[in-house]
């Protein structure tokens, strides 16, 4: 018998149901009985996207892992060690920041900063490598391996090994290797090997690809500690799952310093594990916009952007279907972002169907946007972002500018909530070349001209 | 939808030229040999050349694989192949020229390997029917399990094209039988959990594999990976229907061009008799 590619809720039906989110009203709760909620969506499927286009070889470990995640959830010894490790590893809940400096450049609108960056590692990373390594503790797992573009995830995947005692090895760009060493050094401290790879195009998705013939070698042993909401089922669930935790704070925390939801949302999409974080605890509230900001690079004209979204067709690559930047032949298309965490050329499969029902608006913003927004926030705020969150920051300005726009009376009444999904210390070297901060004769300014991130 | 199992005796499975070439090498008493060749490595005329030098030299069946940016089952050798391929401006398209090449000249059965996302792009109707009007026997695909498999299931229907999917060490009774029942012309049965490359031995999970794949009710099993010298062939040639060599053709093409294929294809099918034949 062969499972048919569900197409569930019935298009239609979720259309309408979308439709009515849209239409504004009070915020709620629950969903309207008859309205379904977007909550919680168990995968394998969401819509037409998702799914597990895998090597056979990897459908048992695939099964292992989602039959072990299921039980987890169930379990609240599990719960319950994810509960402590973000209270007392990472130091969540992460803080809520009103930005109000920042704010005056948005059209006047409140702003609110989901403080990610504040986390253990430095970002919402954290939050996906304790829940997977726990999970490979409860498979007998003793290896975990990883891909990492700039180092971020790498490093993240390392910490989690280090603490619970497995052995970490993080595949990455040679490229990226060379231009990023002081996180291969971090990593390394962390006990991690660091392969780099020289197959393909050298980049992340190359990564993803060599840590993908790692896993069908050695699936015995090792767990595949995917870093953000993509490739096959459960992976897209699954690391959902562990960073719900940022929109139900978020909620929770907006809702005690304000007294109301949000007007919007924003967050930055590279695979999109941060941004599916915060707005699953938004997505059953009608009156809540979401937006999600693709890199846009040096501008979705130009063909140097990763803005997979707005340009990208379906498609599959790394199991699952989603949005994907390729060409006519469909071979995947190199993406360009000055955010190496945004740089990947596919999309999560909920973030495709989310865009296709209309409940979150996908947008890029361009290098450019985004490295105005950073230096914004340092200088109004005194807050460091990861380029990454950035982007978020220079579409919050944007939707804060068309809220007022629409209602510039009621404006100081708008509330626009941004996942800051990562701090800035590693972008420093990066920030200080794009404005020309460094003497040209220093050794920092060698090091920034190699796009070294510190 | 309906499912052609391997082996029954309905229409679509006595059309499979998969099946066919299989059926002609078990009455000459031995295995069938597949051979693999990258489509446009080192250009679409030498990969021509080369599918013809693989039939006339004791290939009963041809792979040829379509070159993909993102290729997670392949290990250095053909990727390194099929990246210089890509890289000297190779279109998806070319694959059907290489397919009516090879088949315009031989009685090989030539099937295409593909990762699935080309499929996609193409739409898989569309795919399906030119490579059916090239003369095509079908698919094996190595990143498309049955699981995702509708759309192919009622393409290779209507163009009467053979789905071959693989089987692994790692699955399940409940996968293989499923996998087994989907699966046209035959199975291809992945040796070892890896990617693909020469191997000094054949894992000892090859034969279980077949075993498990023959109980789920396969009747064509092949198996492929790591696979690269007679000695190899001979041995599998005992318990399967057929053996599949792909780096080591890849490598012979690289050094030695079509003549270099010929000779391995030659030598690789002294060890296709079974023992007890």
């Amino acid at each position: 018998m062969v499972r048919l590619m569900v197409d569930a809720p019935a298009a239609g039906s979720d259309e309408s149901a979308v439709d009515a989110f849209l239409q504004g009203g009070r915020p709620q709760e629950h969903p309207a009985q008859g309205e379904p909620s977007l909550r919680h969506a168990p995968g394998p499927y969401f819509g037409n996207y998702g799914g597990r286009w895998m090597p056979e070889s990897l459908i048992a470990a695939l099964d292992e892992l989602e039959d072990t995640f299921e039980k987890a959830k169930a379990d609240p010894e599990f719960t319950a060690q994810i509960a402590d490790l973000n209270k007392n590893y990472s130091g969540r809940p992460s803080l809520l920041t009103e930005a109000k400096r920042f704010a005056e450049h948005a059209g006047g609108v409140r702003i609110f900063l989901k403080r990610e960056d504040l986390n253990h590692t430095g970002s919402h990373k954290i939050n996906n490598v304790l829940g997977q390594a726990l999970l490979a503790k409860r498979m007998g797992k003793t290896r975990v391996i990883a891909e990492t573009g700039a180092g971020q995830h790498g490093v993240a995947s390392a910490t989690a090994a280090a603490l619970l005692g497995l052995e970490c090895v993080v595949y990455m760009g040679a490229e990226d290797c060379r231009r990023q060493s002081l996180n291969v050094a971090r990593m390394e401290l962390l006990g991690a090997t660091v392969i780099p790879v020289t197959n393909g195009s050298q980049t992340l998705k190359d990564a993803i690809n060599e840590a993908l013939r790692d896993w069908v070698a050695n699936v015995g042993n090792t767990h595949y500690l995917l870093g953000t909401a993509a490739g096959a089922h459960p992976f897209p669930a699954m690391v959902r799952y562990f960073h719900e935790v940022i929109g139900e704070e978020a909620r929770a925390q907006i809702l005690d310093q304000t007294g109301q939801l949000p007007d919007a949302v924003c967050a930055c999409i590279g695979g999109g594990s941060n941004a599916i974080g915060i707005f699953h605890g938004f997505l059953d509230d009608p009156s809540v916009k979401i937006y999600g900001f693709e890199a846009g690079g040096e501008g979705v004209e130009t063909g140097r952007h990763a803005a997979t979204i707005t340009l990208g067709k379906p498609g599959v690559l790394h199991g699952a279907r989603s949005y994907l930047m390729q060409d006519d032949d469909g071979q995947t298309i190199e993406s360009h972002s000055i955010s190496a965490g945004l740089d990947y050329p596919g999309v999560g499969p909920e973030h495709s169907y989310l865009a296709d029902i209309g409940r979150v608006s996908y947008e890029p913003i361009t290098d450019s946007e985004a490295m105005e927004a950073f230096r914004l926030l340092c200088r109004t705020e005194g807050i460091i972002p990861a380029i990454e969150s950035a982007h978020a920051l220079a579409g919050a300005i944007k939707v804060g500018q068309r809220l007022a726009a629409e209602d510039a009376a009621g404006a100081s009444d708008k509330i626009v909530l941004v996942n800051l999904s990562g701090r800035g210390d590693k972008d420093v070297a990066t920030a200080a070349e794009w404005f020309d901060l460094l003497d040209q004769d220093s050794p920092e300014a060698e090091i920034a001209k190699e796009g070294e991130q510190l | 939808m309906s499912i052609s199992q391997d082996g029954n005796e309905n229409a679509a499975q006595n059309a499979s030229k998969s099946a066919a070439a299989i059926d002609r090498a078990r009455a000459q008493g031995r295995a069938a040999l597949i051979g693999y060749l990258p489509a446009g490595y080192p250009s679409v005329e030498d990969t021509i050349a080369a599918g013809i030098a693989l039939a006339e030299n004791g290939a009963d069946l041809i792979e040829i694989g379509i070159p993909y940016s993102d290729p997670v089952m392949d290990g250095q050798v053909i990727q390194a192949a099929t990246t210089e391929a890509l890289a000297k401006g190779f279109h998806v398209r070319e694959v059907f020229d290489v397919v009516r090449g090879i088949t315009s000249k031989t009685d090989a059965a030539v099937l295409v390997m593909t990762y699935w996302n080309p499929v996609v792009r193409m739409g898989v109707d569309e795919f399906s029917r030119r490579l059916a009007e090239a003369g095509g026997a079908g698919l094996i695909t190595p990143d498309l399990i049955p699981d995702e498999a509708a759309e192919w299931m009622a393409a290779s229907d209507k163009y009467g094209l053979d789905r071959v999917f693989l089987v692994a060490p790692s699955s399940s009774p409940e996968r293989m039988k499923r996998t087994v029942d989907a699966s046209r012309g035959f199975v291809y049965a992945v040796s070892i959990m890896g990617v693909t490359g020469a191997r000094t031995s054949v894992s000892s999970a090859a034969r279980n594999v077949v075993a498990a794949a023959h109980a789920a009710g396969a009747e064509r099993v092949c198996v492929g990976l790591g696979v690269s010298n007679a000695g190899q062939v001979r041995e599998i040639a005992e318990y399967a229907e057929g053996v599949i060599v792909g780096t080591a053709l890849v490598a012979a093409i690289r050094d030695g061009g079509v003549d270099a294929v010929a000779s391995l294809t030659k030598d690789l099918s002294t060890g296709l008799t079974k023992e007890e034949a």
